[in-house]
């Protein structure tokens, strides 16, 4: 088995702001984020898909089919984008990394060729990051 | 979804290599330049890996001010600016390793109240870094 990682960078804006929640309560619970114009980041997206090489080609996933895929999935979808606004995907849900991530999973997953999807790795900043192993069967390391 | 948080975070300490269990000659074999009798420090790079599920009220594994605050008061304040084999408690008769360090923090970290740790990955130096993830069937719920 064979795990191949493909990085995509989009750089998009949000803001945390729960409705449910009184304007005092969202100012505690998120802080900077509730800020109410929003916020941006350099995303750094890493996906790893698991396979075996095709013995005619030596390859788990064609990198220019997965390259093609992040782009049309996630970059033509969230680069230069309010995530809270114009991704509908993240409509009623608050646009954090765990979401975020989740909500890539998805859309990745059934487009995945060959091999299958194992991890997504998402950077908002160089020292926070998020890994979704989706519903699935786990994986080496990330369960015990 | 099976999602894991992890947060980087940075402490910078000092250490020396030294086994009681060996003599002078196998300590300076065995730690090198590590085994300077006055030790010597590095910039440490710890990341701190959590899993649970996600909040829908806040789209959050766990609030990332309750897990700064956490590691700040049972990691990076006690060690940051310290000399290892002096003035942390577990390292009196413990070699001050990263392996050691590693599996320290995972035990001051593990009752992080508000989700399950999964991981703690600490970085010595830019070029070596070491993982520990519990004994299996060890970890807490």
């Amino acid at each position: 088995m064979i795990y191949l990682t493909r990085k995509i960078e989009f750089s998009a804006s949000h803001l945390y702001h729960n409705p449910a929640f009184s304007a005092e309560e969202n100012r505690r619970v998120f802080g900077k984020c509730n800020n109410p114009h929003g916020h941006g980041h350099n995303y750094v997206l890493e996906v790893t898909i698991a396979g075996d090489p095709d013995p005619a080609t030596g390859m788990v996933l064609d990198l220019k089919e997965l390259k093609e895929v992040l782009q049309r999935e996630v970059g033509d979808r969230m680069d230069h984008r309010f995530l809270n606004y114009e991704v509908p995907e993240l409509a009623g849900q608050i646009p954090t990394c765990e979401n975020i991530s989740a909500v890539i999973w998805r859309l990745l997953e059934p487009k995945i060729a060959r091999g299958r999807l194992h991890r997504v790795r998402l950077y908002e900043t160089p020292d926070l990051f998020v890994d979704c192993y989706g519903e699935g069967n786990g994986s080496a390391g990330a369960s015990r | 979804m099976k999602i894991h948080l992890t947060r980087r975070y940075a402490f910078a300490a000092s250490h020396r290599l030294h086994s009681a269990q060996l003599d002078e000659e196998e300590n300076r074999l065995v730690y090198g330049k590590c085994n300077n009798p006055y030790g010597h420090g590095h910039n440490y790079i710890v990341e701190v890996a959590v899993s649970g599920p996600t909040d829908p009220a806040t789209g959050m594994i766990a609030n990332l001010s309750d897990l700064d605050a956490f590691v700040d008061r049972e990691v990076i304040e006690p060690f940051d600016h310290k000399y290892f084999n002096e003035e942390i408690a577990a390292f009196l008769d413990l070699v001050p390793t990263t392996e050691n360090i590693c599996i320290e923090i995972f035990n001051r970290l593990r009752h992080f109240p508000a989700a399950r740790l999964e991981r703690v990955r600490v970085e010595e130096t830019g070029r070596n870094s070491f993982e520990y993830l519990g004994e299996p069937g060890g970890s807490i719920q």
